[in-house]
């Protein structure tokens, strides 16, 4: 799987929010993206998925490659775009309705996959989320009694379920404790053997301990993208090194 | 704790830069006095200089605590991240210059014990550019300055190529004179600490490097080539 960006803009009503961004996506590891707010991370990252475009005036120019082809082509179904790229959201957003069990299974219904295999699928993904051995006695009981960083977990169980090649994290961890956190970013290194992740984050600590590779915004552009060890303790770009310092932003 | 608690993180790190100052200016006037003693034969002086090194060892420790706690709540990134364990690594390379003035300063109460012996001008020169040096690598750290400390690092070989002649000039008089071995051994002694000082310079030179350019020039052949 290789995911890319080639001058990529995306607007609201006619008003860039970034601005040609071109990134190379390196497959199986995890790229964060850090940057004030309002620099356009949250929307690049929604730009990776066709969620852009669900926004109220959003519109997106330029190309997202996703193995060479681009995402934003006539053919492509927006909806298999989201199969193959998931998304995980700042707040845990469990069906409220459901049962845990049902949550997971929620997109395999969608996508029509066989009544006998969701078992079987359910199980995996919630293993895979680090979730299964809290909640495999009561699969039928509500999503809602779980913590916040259950229900995060249950999310990216369910975000799993449908075997996305990428993983796009917003703010996967700002609503929850520290402990949640710590649990969410061991999920997040576990899982980056199997799956390409994005994530965007207020943390740079966060950015910092999980991730490879870093993109840098600011005021809609990517100042700076490094690996990440590099970005943070000796970055190329003054704009970043003032950022991650806290002398602005 | 350093400082109150909701002091400002960049007003933290000018004044631990403040203390490292305050630290490099006193074990270099340890090092300064341990030498006049030496020169001078100066007992009082002799004795003042190890009995200041408790302060010396006091200041490391102090930076040493708050550069941890600074670590620890600040998680200080890229320069910030860089001045820190450089402060540390300079104390710590200053807190050795200091124990290397107690060294100096010792050798000058023993030979206080023995008749005076001709001087040696190398030795007079090891101490000028051993201290220069010093002076030099510290100015760096102040300035921020990667070329000038480059440049300190260049000087090392020269330091270690007096102390030789030092070693062999001294072996010489001792081999003449089997009287004046017991004050030979000290000559010797205040040079090998001399190039040890020499040697912390380009240490303290090398994480001014570090601290502005983000590289370490450690270990390199030739700090020129780094």
């Amino acid at each position: 799987m290789h995911l890319a960006t080639e001058r990529l803009t995306a607007r609201y009503h006619g008003r860039p929010a970034i601005t040609n961004v071109s990134l190379g996506i390196r497959p199986r590891a995890i790229t964060a993206v850090i940057g004030p707010s309002g620099c356009g991370k949250s929307t690049f990252l929604r730009c990776l998925n066709r969620m852009h475009e669900l926004s109220d005036g959003g519109t997106v120019e330029g190309r997202v490659l996703l193995d060479g082809s681009d995402i934003y082509g006539p053919a492509v179904d927006a909806v298999e775009v989201r199969r193959r790229i998931g998304m995980v959201f700042q707040r845990p957003t469990p069906f409220p309705t459901m049962s845990i069990h049902d949550n997971v299974a929620a997109g395999l219904r969608v996508n029509g996959v066989a009544r006998r295999r969701i078992g079987e699928i359910v199980e995996r993904s919630l293993v895979q989320a680090a979730l299964w051995d809290e909640v495999k006695d009561r699969l039928h009981g509500s999503a809602m009694a779980l913590s916040g960083g259950q229900q995060q977990r249950l999310c990216i169980a369910r975000a799993l379920a449908t075997e996305p090649e990428v993983l796009l994290m917003d703010e996967p961890a700002s609503a929850l404790d520290p402990v949640a956190t710590q649990r969410i970013e061991e999920l997040m290194v576990t899982l980056k053997q199997d799956y390409t992740i994005v994530v965007v984050t207020h943390n740079l600590q966060q950015a910092a301990r999980v991730s490879d590779y870093t993109g840098f915004f600011y005021l809609g552009e990517l100042v700076e993208f490094d690996q990440t060890a590099r970005m943070f303790t000796n970055p190329s770009d003054s704009r970043t090194e003032a950022y991650i310092t806290g002398r602005f932003g | 704790m350093s400082g109150t608690p909701h002091r400002h993180f960049h007003d933290e790190l000018a004044d631990l830069k403040a203390r490292v100052l305050q630290m490099s200016a006193d074990a270099q006037a340890a090092l300064g006095a341990a030498l006049d003693a030496f020169r001078e034969r100066d007992a009082g002086r002799a004795n003042a200089v190890i009995e200041g090194d408790q302060a010396i060892d006091s200041a490391e420790l102090a930076i040493e605590e708050t550069v941890i706690e600074l670590l620890a709540t600040q998680q200080p990134m890229a320069r910030d991240l860089r001045f820190l364990t450089a402060a540390m690594k300079i104390a710590n390379d200053l807190e050795r210059v200091g124990d290397h003035a107690v060294n100096i300063a010792q050798s000058a109460q023993q030979l206080l014990r023995h008749r005076a012996v001709a001087p040696v001008p190398e030795l007079a020169e090891i101490a000028r550019q051993a201290r220069k040096m010093l002076a030099d690598a510290l100015e760096a750290f102040i300035r921020n300055d990667p070329a000038s400390a480059r440049a300190v690092c260049r000087r090392d070989d020269a330091v270690d190529a007096l102390h030789r002649s030092v070693f062999r000039i001294v072996l010489t008089h001792m081999m003449e004179d089997p009287r004046s071995i017991s004050a030979g051994i000290e000559l010797v002694l205040v040079s090998r600490n001399l190039e040890r000082v020499a040697d912390l310079a380009t240490n303290i030179a090398e994480d001014v490097v570090f601290m502005a350019e983000g590289r370490s020039i450690k270990h390199h052949a030739r700090a020129g080539e780094a």
